[in-house]
């Protein structure tokens, strides 16, 4: 009795497993198309992910490679403040007015107070907070020496 | 690394002998190190000072304390709690003397004590003698504002908004006179100076202590000036005329 239905349990044992291994091939396929539905529906519009949006007054080129201030914006402005401050280095190249100055907003005027801000659009996408301007001015001022000021001064 | 260190002294030697020569007639290297390039960190060829004449304050102007106020993005408010950089103060002779008015601000110690018991080494004296607060580090402990003899220092109560992209400043902190470092940065006069000057007063100088050819050095050999509180032998870069 004992050894028939050990028997009898291995073979049902046995079905299951083979009936699981041959819908593999059909979990796998569903599973591509779900990751995939998405994507193509949003292709050539937006993406899933809420990407940050904003139009900055003076775009073009930036003092270094785009994908280099993406990651490493933070350390220069480090590194000039403590010679601003320490120093009195007044380099514009790294600044954060220069920063200020190209990178307001087309419609604000600002880098930060909307959602569509440069600094701020980022630092919510990237869940990061951002203490610069509770001092610091958020909005460039005619007169401060920048990079972005016309050509022929040299800026002092 | 001994011959590193011979040939740096060797070398720095020759700088120190160099600062003192003269270029031309009138033209020394000191007053190259003014007026410095944006890129070239403040040296300590130059120490900034002013000299006070409480001759020439008249008691009832207040330009540089609205100058001061204009210039760094401060209310202008006199609550006890609202900032403030420079403020005039009027000694008045006990027994009848004539009433004499002179500004008060951060005298920028050679011996700072808001320095000495800065716990982060927010306050800090910069090589060129001016004594400023880094407000990235400073966490707003107050210890400086008890330790300045001179009650020069202001702690921000309240936040603040729309400053100044030149003096950024913020709740927490402390401040006070940085003798307009952002403009003697880009060879320009502290802004209490100018507009003393401007109103005809003339009644600070401004100018670098270590040069002897300066109008203030030269004031100051030729007068007899004092430090407030020279008791305490802080030898502060502000010095008072006529007090």
């Amino acid at each position: 009795m004992a050894d028939r239905s050990t028997g009898g349990g291995w073979h049902a044992r046995a079905r299951r497993l083979a009936t699981a291994v041959a819908l593999m091939p059909l979990y796998a396929l569903c599973g591509a198309i779900i990751v995939a539905l998405p994507t193509s529906a949003a292709e050539g519009t937006a993406s899933r992910v809420p990407k940050p949006l904003f139009a900055i007054s003076a775009p073009g080129q930036c003092v270094e490679d785009t994908q280099f201030m993406l990651r490493n914006h933070m350390e220069l402005l480090k590194h000039h403040r403590d010679q601003t401050v320490h120093q009195g280095v007044r380099t514009t190249q790294h600044s954060l007015a220069n920063c200020v100055a190209c990178h307001a907003s087309k419609e604000t005027g600002r880098v930060t107070g909307s959602k569509d801000a440069f600094c701020e659009s980022c630092h919510r996408f990237a869940a990061v907070t951002l203490d610069c301007f509770e001092c610091h001015a958020d909005r460039p001022v005619a007169g401060i020496a920048t990079n972005a000021a016309p050509p022929g001064g040299v800026p002092r | 690394m001994s011959g590193i260190d011979h040939a740096r002294r060797q070398i720095l030697a020759w700088g120190a002998a160099m600062a003192g020569a003269t270029l031309a007639p009138g033209v020394t290297l000191f007053q190259l190190a003014q007026g410095r390039p944006p890129a070239e960190p403040a040296s300590k060829v130059v120490r900034w000072g002013m000299l006070v004449d409480a001759n020439r304050c008249a008691p009832d102007c207040d330009a540089c304390v609205t100058a001061c106020d204009k210039e760094n993005g401060l209310s202008g408010a006199r609550t006890p709690t609202s900032a403030q950089w420079i403020r005039k103060v009027t000694l008045t002779d006990l027994r009848g003397g004539p009433a004499k008015s002179a500004p008060v601000m951060c005298q920028h110690c050679a011996e700072p004590p808001c320095v000495d018991v800065c716990p982060t080494g927010a306050s800090f004296k910069r090589a060129d003698g001016i004594v400023l607060v880094d407000r990235h580090t400073c966490i707003g402990c107050r210890y400086c504002v008890m330790a300045c003899p001179y009650q020069a220092r202001s702690f921000v109560h309240e936040p603040v908004a729309d400053q100044k992209p030149e003096v950024p400043r913020g709740k927490g902190c402390v401040e006070s006179c940085t003798l307009c470092v952002h403009r003697i940065d880009r060879d320009r006069i502290p802004a209490c100076v100018e507009a003393c000057a401007a109103t005809g007063h003339k009644a600070i100088l401004f100018g670098n202590l270590n040069d002897p050819a300066s109008e203030i050095s030269q004031r100051i050999a030729q007068f007899s000036t004092t430090a407030l509180r020279p008791d305490l032998k802080l030898n502060p870069g502000v010095r008072y005329l006529g007090l």
